[in-house]
């Protein structure tokens, strides 16, 4: 553990700093951000009549629209003048929003980074391979200020280039790699390709975020690298990287509680749900400085897992993360997830993970293929394994969304690999009924 | 046991040319060449001079490409010869799951290639009734 003193503190203890951080954060943006005192006087609230944690939920919400309305600065609470690092979200969803940081911020974001690699197992020792994006993406940088406060030594070699990445990887001696999960698995694969074996190599661990991933990917990418893999969880809006973190019970994501206050909600009813529920996460930062959000919509679907983890941390854990209420494609009226059609792939030997879903209309009717590319080492001659294989995965991804599926076997390595986050849906619904 | 490589296509226009222009490039030559496919997609088998620098090349290139092992048989040219050595097959028990001919540029043989669930006991089935099966050393180049 990085900062034992937080992250294993009392949870009455932690409940109090909370409050007191809440109230101090409330106030703050009360005072110096016009659209949360607009939106505060409208509900009839004053940061004054939050009274304990309990309260919060009176409390309005704050979505990425606000954001966006207040292009690029309106929502700093913080003069511009305090502000030194400016990024903007990965516009995964649309129109980009900016995020401002003091000096303060980006000290703590160090803080809970260096947690965040601490508990992949990485200390000072370590030699961290950042290929997350640098730039205006979070990502990059926000992993950078952890490796470096952690005292690991930091190859700051950003995306791209696979080839350079493997190199670097072997000749640095890299131990810790820094990645998107699919991109994880791309620099696995290109190692194989160049004639070396990643599992050689003194790597020992990956964190790995950024975009949704299974358990069975978790399970691919530890036997093809070789490593212990976690999942870190953040997004610029709140911070970046360094919201959550899995430790090494791999069970979960602990959420920094200390500066961080997460709900679940029930996206229809926008009541919070107890513990264990499935919901939107909601977060309200407590500490930051240049753009505090409160009760910010994330359209992330998790739920909290009940009950301590082994390891010693008492902050809760959030499930990793399976979709997004954005992500979410809305087939024949049933709600279907990208990462569940992953979760079916990895299960099924002879496919590899890499997919792509492809929408179309047929008369009014929306219809879903899959694309799935064949393992590199089937035994191509079999036909009838071929078609057999086929049938499997259309059964099973039916069985486990609900919705029939048309499989199409593609060819190995012919479907586009992504350097950031992959691309995994074509919806061609509005291009015309075939 | 005669190597032959099977490879994956996509039934997609143009893609059984690129294969064949990723082989000539290298310089690799064909022997014979099969199709077999489905609505979905299609199974390319070929016997070609060099199969494991094939399979790289095909590999190398992009292909889903694998080796399997079939069996090679100079069939006589009279009526009934192909009839004899099936029915040799057949009495053992053997399944055969495709075959497919070509004729050697120098003989006059018909060459018929067999993929047979149990390949090392239908040679020797073959062998018994003085049918010739033709080893790889008269087809390619045993790399």
């Amino acid at each position: 553990m990085f900062q034992p003193d937080f992250e294993a503190m009392p949870r009455t203890d932690l409940e109090v700093l909370q409050l007191e951080r809440l109230n101090k954060t409330l106030d703050r943006v009360y005072e110096r951000v016009a659209p949360y005192r607009a939106k505060f006087d409208d509900a009839g609230l004053h940061p004054s009549m939050v009274r304990s944690l309990g309260d919060l939920a009176n409390v309005p919400f704050t979505v990425k629209d606000d954001l966006r309305a207040a292009y690029p600065y309106g929502m700093f609470a913080a003069p511009m003048r305090d502000i030194v690092r400016v990024h903007s979200s990965s516009g995964t969803t649309g129109q980009v929003t900016v995020v401002g940081y003091t000096k303060g911020d980006i000290d703590r974001w160090g803080d809970l980074m260096a947690r965040t690699l601490a508990s992949a197992g990485a200390t000072a020792d370590d030699i961290v391979q950042i290929s997350y994006g640098y730039g205006l993406f979070t990502g990059g940088l926000g992993v950078h200020y952890g490796s470096e406060r952690l005292g690991s030594a930091t190859i700051p070699i950003s995306g791209g280039n696979t080839k350079r990445q493997i190199q670097v990887m072997k000749d640095f001696g890299v131990t810790v790699l820094a990645a998107t999960p699919s991109y994880a698995l791309m620099l696995a694969e290109t190692a194989l390709e160049m004639g070396i074996d990643p599992r050689k190599l003194p790597l020992k661990a990956g964190v790995f975020g950024a975009e949704p991933w299974s358990e069975n990917m978790r399970t691919q990418l530890e036997e093809a690298l070789g490593i212990l893999a976690i999942d870190i969880y953040g997004l610029s809006e709140v911070l970046g990287p360094g919201v959550a973190a899995e430790c090494e019970c791999k069970n979960g994501l602990h959420v920094n509680e200390d500066h961080f206050i997460i709900e679940i909600i029930d996206p229809a009813t926008l009541q919070p749900v107890p513990d264990g529920e499935m919901g939107e996460v909601v977060f309200t930062t407590i500490t930051k400085e240049g753009i505090p959000v409160i009760r910010y919509r994330t359209r992330d679907i998790s739920r909290i897992i009940p009950g301590p983890c082994s390891c010693g941390r008492t902050f809760r854990r959030m499930q990793r993360v399976g979709g997004r209420t954005d992500d979410m494609l809305i087939i024949r009226g049933v709600n279907v997830f990208p990462s569940q059609i992953e979760q079916v792939l990895t299960g099924i030997p002879g496919v590899a993970p890499h997919y792509q879903v492809v929408l179309k209309k047929r008369g009014s009717l929306d219809h879903v293929e899959v694309h799935v590319e064949v393992g590199p080492d089937f035994a191509f001659d079999e036909i009838k394994a071929l078609e057999h294989l086929q049938r499997r995965v259309g059964a099973e991804i039916a069985s486990a969304l609900a919705i029939s599926i048309e499989v199409k076997l593609v060819e190995p390595k012919s479907i586009q690999r992504s350097e950031g986050k992959a691309k995994r849906v074509l919806d061609l619904r509005n291009e015309g009924s075939e | 046991m005669i190597e032959q490589i099977s490879v994956f296509l996509e039934n997609k226009s143009g893609r059984l040319a690129e294969l064949t222009r990723v082989l000539g490039d290298a310089g690799i030559n064909m022997r014979a060449l099969m199709v077999a496919d489905t609505a979905e997609f299609g199974v390319v088998r070929l016997i070609c001079d060099e199969p494991r620098r094939a399979l790289r090349v095909l590999e190398d290139g992009g292909f889903g490409a694998s080796i399997t092992e079939v069996i090679a048989v100079a069939v006589p040219d009279r009526p009934g010869g192909l009839a004899d050595v099936l029915e040799t097959l057949g009495t053992q028990g053997l399944n055969v799951e495709y075959a497919y001919c070509f004729v050697e540029s120098t003989g006059d043989a018909a060459v018929d290639i067999f993929r047979v669930d149990d390949p090392t006991r239908a040679k020797s089935a073959l062998a018994t009734q003085g049918i010739v099966v033709v080893e790889p050393g008269a087809l390619y180049v045993a790399d």
